[in-house]
């Protein structure tokens, strides 16, 4: 059984102008799969999808065999590290809302929940950050303590957002032997605009802008010169990439 | 000082100040979290309209400003997206016509205006029992809230598409805060009045927020300089014989700007 399945699906926030459409992507059980593509391709329709947060206008979605609702707690949501204002809270706090979902309303997090949280900041190397306050963390730091809150929940299947936007190139290289570490357990998933720091960590590429445009294995200059609709320079193997004249002013999908 | 207490009016005002304190810290915390001010704003302003709606067709006043205080922040609430509360044109646009709604009604119904200024700058030395008993419940509703609800509060705070995610019914944790939000805002109107409420509801929040751990603390804490405000303003007032909304509102901003100057965080 596939992870994720996607058959034709059509999606978006405008019926006439959907951000993604017909769509047909598979997940297997193991995967560590990059969904790439410029901005305003659909990256995050399509996470957005698979979460159950948007509705497909048309295809089928199914999640771990059911609809993407159902399967939630079975899937680990890291958002992108957004540089955000003052909150307090405390790391711990945060990690321990990966069990929101399990500890139910109007209740609060037993000491097993805590118990769980402070094991995955520990595996992260952030258990003597559990005190602090999220806002005092450094770009790495927080998606650390991102990656542990949605491990909190014991995820089957791990989806990332963006996940080295806002960190810089030494901690990208820590942050992805941890993830080949983790896909020893769970498949993962991880939506980027970064081509480049990706392609020889991933198992496979899917690349989408608007349409997937191929998913595989492997991929050529030109599945990802056609997904981002220009020229592209495709360098194998941990030498950063560019992506020269990438259309950056669409909408935001 | 014994002179003061021995009016009944005056202690009423204290009863009040303390209860509203509760409300105004926990329910002012999640507003400054939240980045809501000039959404509470709004409904302050927009509450004005029911006010004069209420002495036109002769229902009590504070029910016509909380129907409408309650029903704006609703209806801004499933209007707007899910992130961001309302777009600023739209929040300028309710601010005004609720004043402009609540004056022209004001005057067709012929109220005699110095009512009014009660209304728009506060009247803690007419606090009535039924004021004191609204306040009370209103803390009760507020406490038991985020007794049962702390974590969602803190979720839909901090991240709100990862707490729907979660399988937690947003839609009626917001739908709660921006109802305790409306209610809170008609009870401080008691305090301050409604030009003046968004600075109680903010500055003690804002301040404990620099010097606090967790939502929690600074929820306990909004509460408690929120209290010694009012209170301090209360007696500072009773000397100089000056009206005790402004004096409360001065206070609070000058250690608001005291703080901001220290600008001393805690981990």
């Amino acid at each position: 059984m596939a992870l994720i399945e996607l058959n034709n699906v059509t999606a978006g926030y405008n019926r006439d102008h959907p951000a993604i459409e017909n769509v047909d992507l598979s997940v297997k059980k193991n995967d560590f799969m990059a969904i790439i593509g410029p901005n305003g391709g659909g990256k995050t329709t399509l996470l957005k999808v698979v979460l159950g947060l948007l509705m497909p206008f048309k295809g089928e979605v199914r999640v771990f065999g059911e609809s993407p609702t159902h399967s939630r707690k079975k899937i680990g949501y890291v958002p992108q590290v957004i540089p955000s204002g003052t909150f307090p809270v405390s790391v711990l706090e945060v990690v321990l809302m990966g069990r929101m979902g399990s500890a139910g309303l109007f209740k609060k997090y037993t000491e097993s929940d805590r118990n769980i949280a402070a094991q995955k900041l520990e595996k992260l190397g952030v258990a003597h950050l559990a005190g602090k306050r999220i806002d005092q963390l450094s770009g790495g730091q927080k998606q650390r303590v991102l990656i542990a809150r949605a491990l909190t929940g014991e995820p089957e299947l791990l989806l990332l957002d963006e996940p080295v936007a806002s960190v810089d190139s030494e901690t990208q290289h820590s942050f992805y032997n941890l993830l080949s570490n983790l896909n020893s357990r769970m498949a993962i998933v991880l939506v980027t605009h970064d081509v480049g720091a990706v392609s020889s960590h991933v198992k496979s590429i899917a690349c989408i802008n608007k349409h997937l445009v191929s998913h595989g294995e492997t991929i050529s200059e030109k599945d990802v010169a056609q997904a981002y609709g220009c020229p592209f320079e495709l360098i194998a193997h941990g030498v950063p990439h560019r992506v020269i004249g990438a259309r950056e002013d669409r909408d935001h999908g | 000082m014994a002179e003061m207490f021995s009016y009944t009016f005056m202690q009423n005002a204290f009863i009040l100040t303390i209860l509203a304190s509760i409300a105004c810290g926990v329910v002012g915390s999640l507003i400054t979290v939240n980045r809501m001010s000039s959404f509470t704003g709004s409904i302050a302003h927009a509450s004005f309209g029911g006010l004069g709606l209420a002495y036109l067709v002769g229902i009590h006043p504070m029910l016509g400003a909380t129907l409408f205080a309650v029903g704006s922040a609703l209806g801004i609430g499933a209007l707007s997206d899910r992130s961001k509360l309302g777009s600023d044109t739209a929040m300028a646009a309710l601010w005004a016509t609720g004043m402009a709604a609540g004056l022209v009604f004001i005057k067709l119904s012929g109220t005699y205006t110095a009512d009014l200024m009660s209304w728009l700058f506060g009247s803690l030395m007419s606090v009535s029992k039924a004021d004191i008993f609204l306040t009370a419940a209103l803390d009760l509703v507020v406490l038991g809230s985020i007794a049962f609800l702390y974590k969602e509060f803190v979720g839909i705070s901090f991240d709100l598409e990862f707490t729907r995610i979660q399988g937690v019914p947003v839609w009626f944790i917001r739908g709660l805060f921006l109802v305790m939000a409306a209610l809170t805002t008609i009870v401080l109107m008691k305090v301050t009045g409604l030009i003046m409420v968004i600075a109680l509801l903010t500055i003690p929040a804002a301040i404990a927020e620099k010097f606090s751990s967790s939502l929690r603390k600074m929820m306990l804490l909004a509460s408690v300089l929120s209290l010694l405000f009012s209170i301090a303003g209360l007696f500072v007032s009773w000397w100089l014989d000056l009206p005790s909304g402004p004096v409360i509102i001065l206070l609070s901003s000058i250690v608001y700007f005291l703080a901001l100057s220290t600008g001393k965080r805690t981990g």
